[in-house]
């Protein structure tokens, strides 16, 4: 890997790969690197993907990570967008506090439901996401502990569950892509199981197998994620993180 | 003489005379966005109980289930934004303090308020299906739809999402007349018409209360969200959404949000000091507090 592409910057242009063949629909990511992708995914390979400030308008241009001020194309208050949830033209990129082989996601809370170990934020809109729109999932931090065999709560629901639930779960549910520190996955192995499409540069199959909690999906040939072009790198350099943001999420040193 | 509408100006103490212990209350805003926090204080100050509070949560959720004002919680999710998880909420469902909870998707949480708003039993809805709502909270039906949809299938079963039916809302705009016509002057109206049409009543706090007139002057009028018809009283609490925020009046006050969220999931003693640092007294002894707070980070 070219000495100054960063592991941050390897995850932002995969990010970006998980919306580019979406056409004209609104691209919604939680968090940092999702944001940071979701954009630069604007800026390259989907012009038509509808963005927003994270609040409640839709942005014309693609101003840098939280900034304000920019020309307004629409209006998508939290009302709109359950609209747009059910409407599907969506694909949006949540967190997974933990998330197990079948693409099942949880954020709502670790242990039993009834009284947590450790209460999280709670389901949010992952069940309404999981049976309506494009879904995908970023993984800061790969680990066993966010790879889990069975997630303790429910709630973004993979394929398989979907489908064992019925046709009115199955038809739109689309787990798209899950995006970690060390690779990029998804929900296509045998039984709706997740499948390594790809590890990071500097990044090995047993790196990953090791940091992942259940059996994974490994084809013969895994491909190392692309890096970043040089437009991509001064885009995210210097047009849409130049404060360097996207370190607090994947920390600089792990690049190898 | 001509006679108007009724006027129906109030104070914070007259709103929590309206209320009882047992009462499904509804909470306005989102998360710590635009929350009536004067009014939610208000009640931590007196002596209800065994409430139902239904919320897209935040601090309010928060400093109630600390006050163990809460018997039942329906929510979709408690947290602080810049703060992710809200330190009293987590502390209350990590030691099981909160009697009943129901955790909802937060779409099928604004079903749940439009089926109550229409005097529907329920609305049915694609979110939910699969996931552990469903799971958690047997009681929530699916129902199987009797139409075919567009693609010709027949049958799908979607869920019931039950009617939220709330005896009271409680909602913070940023201006109302003194008959409870009301706009809010941010970026979004969240969900408080739903809320205050799920209502028996609603309780309409704001930052100013201006004449009718002064309504629409300058602002466009639809961002009039409350009729009168849907508001029983008027509030006016400047800055009582502190320390969530009211755009455009103000922001989240995010240095006194890390001192709550320091306090809260500090030891005894720290929340001791908070509250009666902050809490203890009425809305004019905390604006006054919050007033010295500011000052120290000059």
């Amino acid at each position: 890997m070219s000495d100054d592409v960063t592991r941050a910057d390897v995850c932002a242009a995969a990010i970006a790969d998980a919306f580019k063949d979406d056409g004209e629909i609104f691209g919604s990511p939680m968090g940092l690197l999702p944001m940071l992708g979701v954009r630069l995914a604007k800026l390259t390979s989907n012009p038509d993907l509808v963005i927003s400030d994270g609040e409640s308008l839709f942005l014309a241009g693609v101003p840098p990570l939280f900034a304000k001020a920019d020309v307004v194309e629409g209006w998508i208050p939290f009302r709109k967008v359950f609209d747009v949830v059910a409407y599907g033209k969506r694909h949006v990129m949540m967190g997974a506090t933990q998330v197990d082989r079948h693409g099942n996601q949880n954020i709502s809370a670790i242990g039993d439901w009834a009284q947590p170990k450790r209460q999280l934020l709670g389901s949010r809109g992952a069940p309404g996401n999981t049976v309506n729109n494009r879904t995908s999932y970023w993984v800061p931090k790969h680990s066993t502990r966010v790879f889990v065999e069975r997630v303790d709560i429910v709630s973004g629901v993979g394929p398989k569950l979907a489908k064992e639930t019925g046709p009115a779960a199955a038809r739109y549910n689309d787990i798209h892509r899950i995006v970690s520190n060390l690779g990029v996955f998804d929900v296509k192995g045998p039984d709706d199981s997740i499948r390594l499409l790809s590890v990071h540069p500097g990044v090995t199959v047993d790196q990953v197998r090791e940091a992942t909690g259940f059996e994974l999906d490994v084809p013969t040939d895994v491909p190392t994620t692309r890096e970043p072009t040089t437009e991509e790198l001064i885009l995210i350099r210097e047009v849409l993180d130049p404060k360097g943001l996207r370190f607090k999420e994947v920390p600089q040193e792990e690049a190898p | 003489m001509t006679k108007g509408p009724r006027d129906k100006r109030m104070s914070i103490d007259d709103v929590v005379g309206e209320l009882q212990d047992g009462m499904t209350i509804g909470i306005g805003g989102w998360g710590p966005r635009r929350k009536p926090m004067a009014l939610v204080r208000a009640i931590l100050r007196s002596e209800l109980k065994d409430l139902t509070i239904v919320s897209w949560g935040g601090a309010d959720v928060g400093l109630l289930a600390r006050a163990g004002k809460i018997r039942k919680l329906v929510y979709a999710f408690v947290s602080l934004d810049s703060v992710p998880l809200e330190p009293s909420f987590q502390k209350a469902r990590q030691e099981g303090t909160i009697p009943e909870l129901v955790e909802l998707d937060e779409g099928m949480f604004q079903t749940g308020l439009r089926a109550a708003a229409q005097r529907l039993p329920f609305l049915p809805m694609r979110a939910g299906l699969g996931s552990d709502v469903l799971v958690n909270q047997p009681w929530i039906k699916t129902v199987t739809s009797p139409y075919a949809g567009p693609d010709g299938q027949s049958g799908e079963e979607l869920v019931a999402v039950p009617a939220l039916h709330l005896d009271v809302a409680l909602v913070h705009l940023n201006r109302a007349d003194q008959h409870g016509n009301a706009t809010y002057l941010g970026p979004d109206p969240y969900f408080d018409d739903l809320f205050a049409m799920a209502a028996d009543r609603c309780y309409l706090s704001v930052e100013q209360v201006v004449d009718t007139a002064g309504l629409t002057v300058d602002t466009p009028v639809q961002r009039l969200l409350l009729s009168r018809m849907m508001v029983s009283g008027v509030v006016e609490t400047p800055n009582g959404a502190h320390f969530t925020t009211c755009t455009p009046d103000y922001e989240r006050d995010e240095r006194f949000q890390r001192t709550y969220a320091a306090a809260a999931s500090g030891s005894d003693d720290d929340w001791a000091a908070f509250r009666a640092r902050f809490l203890e007294g009425d809305e004019a002894a905390y604006q006054a507090a919050v007033r010295s707070f500011a000052e120290e980070a000059k």
